[in-house]
């Protein structure tokens, strides 16, 4: 039960469910708990619930690690 | 998933993060991480992670499923609310763990009404469909569907639905960490915070992981993000200075989710809460609060409420020691021969999250080894 997986909403619905799709498969799901959704959006879909709208970014301190590291691996394979 | 992990550069990233962990080990000495959450405790698994670490680094499963975590106690309560009559809606995993006698499932094949739902949202067709019955929905989890039960109740409340009650098991992570770090005879140098409650209840609530000297970091449940977390505690330990990062490739407010904790603040008041394997821990569950109190099955249907005692019972299942990090899966007796995911003696074992589930389905190589 505690398996999330993101979902790109297609559709929205006036009772505050949304026609959503993952991986080819479409679902219902609730967005009662995420602000001001759109159409578009990718979601992460808990229990049937939206619990949290994605950003297609990586957070800085998985660029600056990723960056830091294969900067030390390069050094490594020059030497 | 960020292109630079997929497009043949995954061998390599792999490689240089193992690189650094073995460089900042050699200064920190041996090192556990305990994971708290079962979607890590999977993926970390599936993706054959484990074999990638080096020698002296260890990963521990903690108490990350809610389902393992439910107490003995709590499934009785749920089958005295279905052989009241009721009908009892729960997710799926809840079916199979046993309770003082028995489980939902056995309970259903005495003539009880108890049903599996995906969705808190499936209770309230079920009550309108059935105007003349009992409702009861069986809330259980972290703060990952907390705020969805808080959605589906509120749509009770304004609906002015009656026959739709809840029995409220739900927990919340940070002050069952808290405890983590006293357990006696447990020694966890840092810990990979649970994804998805922090999706949702955001990093505020584990600052004293830092005063306790405990290194913490936010992954997602790709591999790489996994492998980077686990980088960083390595050097958060090395260098005695704890800071939690996040290291996801798809981000999301640090803060948490705002609506569902303000959802939850409605409709929630913080409880003490019975853990399986860990007793009672104050501040750790979830109680409908005043506007909602009447939701609340315990109260409707005269059920004792309130935590009881902690269970005392020896059947020879260590799913407690295994929920504390205190014992790997193989360690228990059970493991593997009188508990397996088909007929599992203890909550590990039933859902397939949990730690013993787990490990019996994706490392059966590693577990023969300790046997």
């Amino acid at each position: 039960m505690c398996l999330a997986a993101p979902y790109t909403i297609k559709e929205i619905f006036p009772d505050g469910s949304a026609r959503a799709v993952s991986g080819g498969v479409e679902t219902d799901i609730r967005l009662d708990l995420v602000e001001s959704p759109a159409s578009g959006d990718t979601v992460l879909v808990h229990a049937g619930f939206a619990i949290q709208k994605l950003d297609r970014g990586e957070s800085e301190e998985l660029i600056a690690l990723w960056n830091e590291v294969s900067r030390a691996a390069a050094a490594a394979f020059r030497a | 998933m960020s292109g630079r992990f997929t497009s043949g550069g995954a061998e390599a990233a792999f490689e240089a993060m193992r690189r650094e962990l073995e460089e900042a080990l050699r200064l920190s000495g041996p090192l556990t991480f305990m994971e708290v959450c079962g979607t890590h405790t999977v993926s970390i698994f599936r993706s054959g992670l484990r074999s990638l670490l080096p020698r002296g680094l260890s990963l521990l499963s903690g108490p990350g499923c809610p389902v393992c975590v439910t107490d003995r106690s709590e499934i009785d309560r749920a089958i005295e609310l279905a052989e009241k009559g009721c009908l009892v809606l729960t997710y799926g995993d809840m079916m199979r763990v046993p309770g003082t006698s028995g489980s939902l499932l056995e309970a259903r094949g005495r003539g009880a009404d108890v049903e599996v739902a995906t969705s808190a949202i499936q209770a309230l067709p079920a009550a309108r469909e059935n105007p003349d019955r009992d409702v009861v929905f069986l809330a259980v989890g972290f703060e990952t569907t907390a705020p969805a039960t808080a959605a589906m109740l509120r749509q009770v409340r304004s609906g002015g639905i009656r026959n739709l009650s809840v029995l409220c098991l739900h927990k919340t992570v940070p002050p069952v960490m808290r405890v983590l770090c006293s357990v006696p005879g447990l020694k966890v140098d840092g810990f990979l915070l649970p994804g998805n409650v922090t999706v949702v209840a955001g990093e505020g609530g584990y600052a004293f992981l830092a005063e306790a000297g405990k290194a913490a970091a936010v992954a997602g449940f790709e591999p790489e993000e996994i492998m980077a977390a686990l980088v960083d505690l390595v050097r958060q330990a090395a260098a005695g200075s704890y800071r939690i990062r996040a290291y996801r490739t798809r981000d999301v407010p640090r803060e948490g989710n705002t609506t569902a904790l303000r959802l939850m603040a409605e409709v929630f008041e913080p409880c003490d809460a019975l853990w399986r394997g860990l007793g009672l821990i104050p501040g750790s569950g979830l109680r409908l609060g005043k506007d909602y109190a009447r939701f609340d099955a315990l109260g409707k249907f005269g059920l004792k409420s309130g935590a009881g005692p902690a269970e005392a019972r020896d059947d020879g299942c260590q799913c407690g020691k295994i929920l504390s990090g205190l014992l790997t899966p193989p360690e228990c007796g059970l493991y593997g021969r009188a508990c397996t995911p088909l007929n599992p003696a203890g909550p590990c074992m039933v859902s397939s999250e949990g730690t013993c589930g787990a490990w019996y389905r994706f490392n059966r190589q590693e577990a023969e080894r300790w046997q």
